[in-house]
């Protein structure tokens, strides 16, 4: 893209896609905007037809005064850092694994992967069912089979539940990553390090901990987008009990629970403006290794 | 200290036996060359004395103490690698640094060596760069510089000038040459340019497919070639092999004639023939001959210039003190 000419015909040539997605972003965004200063409860009689009354930043105020205001961001920064943590480190752990060689690696491999397909809700009700029941779960009956009480999972370890089921299923995809990240270093570079007296910790804490930065930095980011909105998991586990109300289900909650469209939006601002802190305090932090 | 004996040393990948028993003496402070044809297990060889792969069968011993299942950071030993294996995210002095550090060696010794390995290198304007911002003959020399502060036993080079152009290559060769009168360390190169083979080896190795072929200095190798693959491969351009009945002459299956050992003439000679493709190199010219029995094209190198073009006829005489003989197996009839 170097010259003159190439760098317009770009221009031109990505205009469709960057209108499409500036369509597909402003219309929500100005629609969440308006309601969120409007007063819009469709059951006490208001229509957009009959106009809507402006409110000024009322909603906006009843929201962050609601009680459940901060616990709800608290629980979702809880959720978010919890399954990154995890996933990063068993991811890298995975990868380091699958890398060796060794007998029915294919087959493995698939296996790992498998999580990924499975539909959110599905998995969830999976994990509720089978694993969790503290009657008929298979946990349950391995606490029982070692003479211990069954742990009510989704009620005295809500938040740690919800964590394990979420990191469940973006564990293959952070192996994935760094398993090709992996595969893409130098073997050379390990010799060289090995001649040069590096001990296998010193080995991963010197050079391949350094080569995975980048691939580390897109796991982390890439998966914050999608972890600040989960919402299947919770609606078919605890149906945001037992403080496992994120930000997203708060949401969810006054539109739909208490059908207060203007109370939701200002609610999905606030999301907006989370997320974006969120996300510029990642790029402070691991952002640099985009680089170079 | 530096001495390296391979005793009845084998590896095989698998089935396949990459290096049948091999026996080798690597004297202290000599600089040996392995030369051979692609895929002829040089560097396979050169990992077996690293310790990164291990040995099949026999004895690899350092000094006199067995080093055969010693792991490649116990034998003391330096390797440089084809492609430099710079570590990317460090800088050239952390690169350098990085052998002492796991060393333990503390900070004001790890600093001198530095110091002194980048005045050697010329990298000192370059230390807080990393690898990816270097030319490629910087790099080889902080790969070089990464091997000397250590002050190992030997140093194990594997094709380090392949990825340099011509130029860069002949000076690299030098300074490579100089560090090791410098150091006195052994140095154990791999290479298959056997012009860099000639040009620093006190003593070369010639592999055949895992099999060394034969040992010596430059020149004996040069003048009396143990076998005929020897004889080709050493000497640039090749050696010119005769058969049939010219061979039978001298009571040998082949013999071969080096293309600097034999007269060219325009009047009267031993064989006669058409000038093909003529190189002109300024200071040699090299002439392909065509139509001499029992070797087309026959290679001659004239010194200077000649006024010969494609189709001239040429008459040609060897130098019969500079003949070499072969017998039907292709060892040399002493
Ligand atoms: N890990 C391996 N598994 C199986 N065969 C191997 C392995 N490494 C090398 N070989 C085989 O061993 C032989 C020697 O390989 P080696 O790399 O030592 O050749 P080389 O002389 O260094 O060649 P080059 O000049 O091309 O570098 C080759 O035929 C190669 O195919
Ligand atoms: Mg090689």
């Amino acid at each position: 893209m170097a010259t003159q000419h190439s760098r317009s015909a770009a221009r031109l040539m990505m205009a469709p896609a960057v209108i499409l997605l500036l369509g597909w972003m402003l219309v929500p965004l100005t629609m969440t905007l308006f309601f969120s200063f409007k007063k819009y409860l469709p059951m006490r009689g208001d229509s957009l037809e009959n106009g809507l009354e402006w409110v000024g930043f009322e909603n906006y105020v009843r929201f962050i005064g609601s009680s459940s205001f901060w616990p709800s961001v608290q629980a979702t920064l809880v959720i978010v850092g919890g399954v990154l943590a995890i996933t990063v480190i068993l991811g890298i752990f995975l990868a380091i694994l699958l890398d060796q060689p060794f007998w029915g690696q294919g087959v493995v491999r698939i296996l790992v992967i498998a999580p990924f397909f499975v539909m959110p809700t599905v998995s969830a009700l999976v994990w509720k069912n089978m694993f969790m029941d503290p009657v008929n779960g298979i946990l349950a009956h391995l606490w029982r089979f070692f003479g211990a009480e069954p742990v009510s999972w989704l009620s005295d370890a809500s938040l740690q539940s919800i964590i394990m089921i979420v990191s469940w299923q973006w564990l293959p995809f952070a192996t994935l990553i760094l398993l090709t990240a992996i595969q893409s270093l130098d073997s050379e570079q390990l010799e060289a390090a090995e001649m040069d007296g590096a001990p296998v910790v010193q080995r991963f804490f010197y050079i391949v901990l350094p080569h995975l930065g980048r691939a580390i930095t897109i796991v982390i980011l890439i998966q914050t987008i999608f972890l600040l909105s989960i919402f299947a998991e919770i609606f078919v586990t605890t149906g945001g009990a037992f403080g496992t109300r994120t930000l997203t289900y708060l949401i969810f909650q006054r539109v739909i629970d208490s059908q207060n469209i203007g109370l939701g939006s200002a609610g999905g601002v606030y999301a907006i403006i989370l997320a974006n802190i969120v996300a510029a305090f990642l790029m402070r932090i691991v952002g640099k290794n985009l680089d170079a | 200290m530096g001495r390296i004996q391979l005793k009845q040393v084998k590896k095989s990948f698998g089935d396949v036996t990459v290096i049948p028993p091999l026996d080798l003496e690597i004297e202290d402070g000599e600089f040996v060359v392995f030369v051979g044809p692609s895929g002829c297990g040089k560097s396979t060889l050169l990992r077996l004395i690293a310790g990164l792969e291990d040995t099949t069968g026999g004895v690899i011993e350092i000094d006199g103490k067995d080093a055969t299942s010693l792991p490649p950071a116990k034998r003391r030993l330096a390797m440089v690698f084809q492609s430099y294996a710079l570590y990317p995210h460090m800088t050239v002095r952390k690169n350098i640094a990085f052998p002492m550090r796991m060393a333990g060696l503390d900070k004001a010794e790890q600093d001198k060596r530095i110091a002194a390995a980048a005045k050697a290198l010329n990298l000192t304007d370059y230390l807080d760069r990393r690898p990816g911002q270097l030319s490629g003959g910087q790099r080889q020399r902080v790969a070089i510089g990464r091997a000397i502060v250590r002050e190992p036993a030997a140093f194990l080079f594997d094709e380090p000038l392949s990825n340099l152009d011509a130029a860069l290559r002949v000076g690299m060769r030098m300074e490579i040459s100089e560090l090791h009168k410098k150091l006195a360390t052994t140095m154990v190169y791999v290479t298959h340019d056997q012009v860099e083979a000639m040009t620093m080896a006190d003593k070369i190795v010639v592999l055949h497919a895992g099999v060394i072929e034969q040992v010596g200095s430059p020149l004996e190798l040069y003048r009396a070639p143990r076998n005929k693959f020897v004889a080709g491969f050493i000497g640039s351009p090749k050696m010119n092999f005769i058969e049939g009945k010219e061979a039978a002459a001298h009571d040998a299956h082949t013999i071969g004639i080096r293309p600097e050992h034999i007269d060219v003439s325009t009047t009267e000679g031993h064989w006669h023939g058409t000038v093909g493709v003529a190189e002109h190199l300024g200071s040699d010219t090299f002439i392909h001959v065509h139509g001499v029995p029992g070797c087309s094209p026959m290679t001659v190198r004239v010194g200077g210039e000649i006024p010969v073009r494609h189709g001239d006829k040429v008459f040609l005489t060897p130098n019969l003190d500079h003949l070499h003989r072969f017998d039907a197996k292709g060892l040399r009839i002493a």
